[in-house]
């Protein structure tokens, strides 16, 4: 008779069988399972029972259960998608996703540089490749986003320069800032950093200069902006800013969406001392916002290498002439290797798209990083081209941008919600609505245009926004 | 000698080149779709689209190579990687299994392919997977509200951090109450997390009993105290008895008390942080609720707390109305605003909450049973084998889903190291296994858990390989010390790794740094 203590077989579970659980209870001399919590109180156990509800221990009941659930929401693939706003639809290639599935990069703790050596390397091809993008050769593991990235990087500056204020664009992506706000602590505490928006010039959507030059001082730890920016455009003037933050002796940094990088010039050559950014665009799907993953790239410089908050592997050689091996370098300013006396912290990451991105990376090459910059900025460009003669709408900047613009409807009577409800109804999800973000742009909208939409696709959204305004 | 069969293992080795030293001038991995003429027509060329000083020269030094030469790399790269295909006891993360069923479904369109910020009535199965998660966990816990944007148990802990002050500061406190308290042998993720927000650390030792003392809290608690974050076990594998009593002391100093969960595999069903007074705890969906690893995640540490907390979480949040109907509610004026971008890495939620259903209550009453056991019946073994010590050895209490083993007795006898045994093991098919969080207060550490996974046979199989590498260690010390040899490539020469004129964490550095390896 099975005793009450005796587990049931269960797929994940080897030794749920009886004979393997008694043979343990054998050896180990237990005779009631209990006696091996003993020592947790009486008074701490629980005193009512879980309802975890049915189990579904059958794969193919598991199986329907979450189709049955999942299914119920509407996909981007079967829509026309057009938000972006941070997290971006772009093609990711069948090989990027069979890597990220294999069980060996999948499944396990990341392993030391004798039991896990290729994927050692893989991350090595990351950071490599990742360097090449953006023109820098020292390229730490991946953080969790492109905010935690930038927090990080303000941190680190604010460590090199011993300043405690930093100066981030207005037209900074909203979601980004709330995060970089946690990084920077609360005036109360040591460390806190004070952040101070520079404005953004109305007329081209890029950083107005007179403001940062009102607001740059000696006090200030870094300057930080993106190219292209959260609202689309490119900071032509990149050069002109970097030097004058770097004339107060401030840092550097630039957020960037590497995808970019093979028509646009790297922020190594316009002064970036810290280049941050995401990775989802490379070989990652949007997953619903989880798809998100951040980087941080300097020169190979102690000064700013001291400062990694990352952990970070490094090419050396073994005891055999001409091997190659991967180690961590400088773990022991990790949070592992010094607890609160580390730099900032790190913990698990999204060291499995590095992966991914290595793949696309690798797939792409030099010529499809410039193919995909151009395909990217023609489609945007045409589409912003065709709703900018939509009459009632209007792209705020029509030109110098990449991927996303500003489009502007106070010039039309429908209120945004209904507009987009009604692109909803005929499977089009319409750009991310600014209005509470940045209510000085009016009924704007951010739309997102990349290499996965068509010419079809966009004549399709310009038909359906002249319906859908009257 | 022993008469152990051990598998005559060697690991794949393809010699395989960096990715950056492969490939042909010319040769594609990936093709765009041509521009249609349409939209030539339209915008021109490509590069008047970009204002000339923001063009860029020169193409990336990227490879060339053919799709199939890519997949084929990597294909190398994986089967270079141990990855837990071999047999992987490793404490503190306790090793899952990752259902394929799940791996499958969560690459399908409808997870893979949606962006957070579409209306939520496009939204409604997602939401409703991590509405019902979040019940699950309430459940388990007894918590109010779970939230899951933290990207791993680090950012959880540091999401406590951040609560932490946002609830001091709203009382007018912060100024004054500037301390985390935590133990030496929490998690490092809560030191370092306080400290980078801004706290102070307070860390008390670790004593005879197998955690820090009441007195040793007692004297760290003051009108400044903010919090305390601690694990219950830790990798020690003892329950602090105490801990109600700990809570007691904090709340009454008016800190708030912070249960790192981040392995629950033994306490699962047993007890509910919420029932012992903590306000806020925090589980590791890869550690305990079998989502995948990835090496380093992406992951999720999933943050609950009480009712007095959910105000400060960091937003949106997700809700189920009354006619149930799931909504994303923004955060109001008292939340944290944000850890990181959206609200968590939804895949994993997913994949955790379909391996918590297919357990059941019971499946993980079972589950922390076996893992319990499989640790007692482990200690058996290992303690037969001279040079292995338990850490606090003279604690006769069982240890709960891992313990703490030192080799300190067998490094005196013949000069090998943990890290040379953790090596040499790999030669027999076994994943490097755990050592210990710095710092060490147990000499030449170790910390396997078998967990509910792995079977009799792997955990024998694992201490039989241990067993026998000690025994080299005393015939044959070089073999172990000079290990790896049945390994992809030789030990690691770690000497230059710090050195900035050695190290290279590209190959752009590394050319430039070794001239020689441009041939």
């Amino acid at each position: 008779m099975k005793k009450n203590t005796e587990p049931s077989p269960h797929p994940y579970m080897a030794n749920s069988n009886n004979g393997n659980f008694d043979q343990m209870m054998k050896v180990a001399d237990v005779s009631d399972i209990e006696e091996l919590f003993e020592q947790i109180p009486i008074a701490h156990r629980t005193k009512r029972d879980f309802d975890l509800g049915p189990v579904l221990s059958a794969e193919s009941s598991l199986y329907r259960h979450m189709t049955g659930i999942l299914r119920k929401s509407e996909n981007c693939e079967d829509n026309l998608n057009f938000l972006g706003a941070g997290c971006w639809q772009h093609y990711v290639p069948a090989i990027c996703d069979e890597m990220v599935m294999r069980a060996e990069f999948l499944t396990p703790v990341w392993g030391t540089p004798s039991s896990d050596h290729g994927r050692s390397q893989a991350w090595f091809e990351f950071a490599s490749q990742l360097g090449e993008l953006v023109g820098m050769e020292f390229v730490g593991l991946p953080v969790y986003s492109f905010g935690t990235a930038g927090g990080h990087a303000i941190r680190m500056a604010a460590r090199i320069t011993k300043r405690s204020k930093v100066l981030l664009p207005r037209s900074l992506d909203p979601e980004r800032l709330a995060v970089m706000k946690t990084y920077c602590s609360l005036p109360e505490l040591t460390g806190y950093i004070e952040i101070v928006l520079v404005d953004m010039d109305s007329a081209t959507g890029r950083i107005d200069l007179n403001d940062l030059k009102a607001k740059l001082s000696d006090e200030v730890a870094a300057v930080y902006f993106d190219n292209p920016s959260y609202l689309g455009v490119v900071e032509s003037e990149a050069l002109e800013i970097s030097r004058l933050a770097h004339e107060y002796g401030a840092e550097v940094i630039v957020g960037v969406d590497p995808i970019s990088l093979g028509i646009l010039v790297p922020p190594s050559e316009y002064g970036a001392d810290i280049v941050v950014g995401t990775t989802q665009p490379l070989g990652v799907h949007m997953n619903c916002g989880g798809g998100v993953g951040g980087f941080i790239a300097t020169r190979d410089e102690e000064k700013y290498a001291v400062e990694y908050p990352t952990l970070q592997v490094s090419l050396t050689n073994t005891s055999v002439e001409g091997e190659m091996a991967f180690g961590l370098t400088l773990f022991e300013q990790s949070s592992y290797g010094s607890r609160e006396q580390g730099k900032d912290w790190t913990g698990n990451s999204v060291y499995l798209w590095a992966i991914a991105n290595a793949v696309y990376m690798s797939l792409m090459g030099p010529q499809g990083f410039r193919d995909i910059g151009n395909s990217i900025i023609e489609r945007s460009h045409y589409a912003a081209t065709r709703i900018n003669s939509i009459p009632g709408l209007k792209v705020l900047w029509p030109e110098g941008f990449f991927k996303e613009f500003v489009v502007n409807f106070d010039d039309v009577a429908i209120g945004l919600d209904l507009l987009h409800s009604r692109l909803r109804d005929v499977g089009i999800f319409a750009g991310k609505d600014l209005q509470s973000d940045f209510p000085e742009l009016g009924k704007s909208v951010l739309y997102c245009v990349t290499e996965i939409h068509t010419k079809e696709d966009i004549d399709q959204l310009v038909a359906a926004l002249g319906e859908a305004i009257k | 000698m022993t008469t152990i069969k051990l598998k005559n293992y060697h690991a794949a080795s393809w010699d395989e080149p960096l990715v950056m030293q492969m490939g042909s001038p010319g040769r594609r991995g990936a093709i765009l779709p041509s521009t249609e003429s349409g939209i030539s027509d339209v915008v021109g060329e490509a590069k008047n689209l970009v204002s000339p000083n923001m063009q860029r020269q020169s193409l990336p030094i990227l490879p060339e190579l053919s799709e199939f030469e890519v997949e084929k790399h990597y294909i190398h790269l994986s089967q270079q990687t141990m990855g837990m295909m071999g047999v992987s006891l490793f404490g503190t993360c306790t090793m899952k299994y990752n259902p394929r069923v799940t791996e499958n479904l969560v690459y399908q369109p409808f997870v893979a392919q949606l962006h957070p910020f579409q209306h939520e009535d496009t939204l409604q199965g997602t939401l409703e997977i991590v509405y019902r998660f979040d019940e699950l966990l309430r459940e388990l816990s007894g918590m109010s509200k779970f939230v899951f944007q933290a990207g791993g148990g680090a950012d959880a802990a540091y999401t406590q951090a951040c609560i932490t002050r946002a609830y001091h500061a709203s009382r007018g406190e912060l100024a004054i109450r500037n301390e985390i308290i935590t133990t030496a042998q929490a998690h490092p993720s809560s030191p370092a997390t306080a400290a980078a927000a801004g706290f102070k650390v307070i860390t008390l030792p670790l004593e005879a009993d197998g955690y820090a003392s009441v007195e040793a809290l007692r004297a760290a608690v003051s009108p400044r105290t903010a919090a305390l974050m601690v694990n219950n076990p830790d990798d020690i594998g003892i329950y602090n008895p105490h801990i109600k009593e700990w809570v007691d002391i904090v709340h009454e100093a008016g800190g708030l008390c912070f249960y790192d969960h981040a392995n629950f595999n033994g306490l699962m069903t047993r007890i509910r942080a919420a029932e012992l007074g903590f306000d806020a705890c925090m589980f590791m969906l890869h550690k305990t609720f079998g989502g995948p690893k990835g090496g380093g995640g992406p992951a999720v540490g999933a943050y609950g707390c009480t009712e007095a907390l959910i105000p400060f979480l960091p937003g949106p949040t997700i809700g189920k109305n009354d006619a149930g109907k799931f909504f994303i509610e923004k955060e109001g004026p008292l939340s944290i605003g944000r850890v990181r971008e959206f609200w968590g890495n939804v895949p994993v939620v997913i994949r955790a909450y379909a391996w918590t259903r297919a357990m059941g209550a019971a499946g993980l009453r079972d589950a922390a049973n076996i893992s319990v056991l499989a640790n007692n019946y482990m200690e058996k073994r290992l303690l037969e084998i001279p040079g292995i010590t338990k850490g606090l050895p003279e604690l006769t209490k069982r240890r709960l889903e891992m313990t703490r083993y030192s080799l300190g007795a067998l490094t005196a006898d013949t000069g090998v190291s943990t890290l040379d045994v953790q090596n040499r093991m790999t030669d027999f098919g076994v994943d490097a296994y755990w050592l210990s969080h710095e710092p060490w207060f147990i000499p030449e550490p170790f910390t396997p858990e078998a967990g509910e996974l792995w079977s009799i046979e792997d955990i024998d199989y694992w201490i039989d390989v241990l067993a026998h590498v000690c025994q080299e260690a005393r015939t044959n010390p070089d073999l172990v010390k000079t290990s790896p040899h049945n390994q992809v490539v030789h030990k690691m020469d770690g000497s230059g790794l710090n050195d900035p004129k050695k190290w290279a964490t590209t190959w752009r550095a590394y050319q430039r740094k070794y001239p020689a390896s441009n041939k």
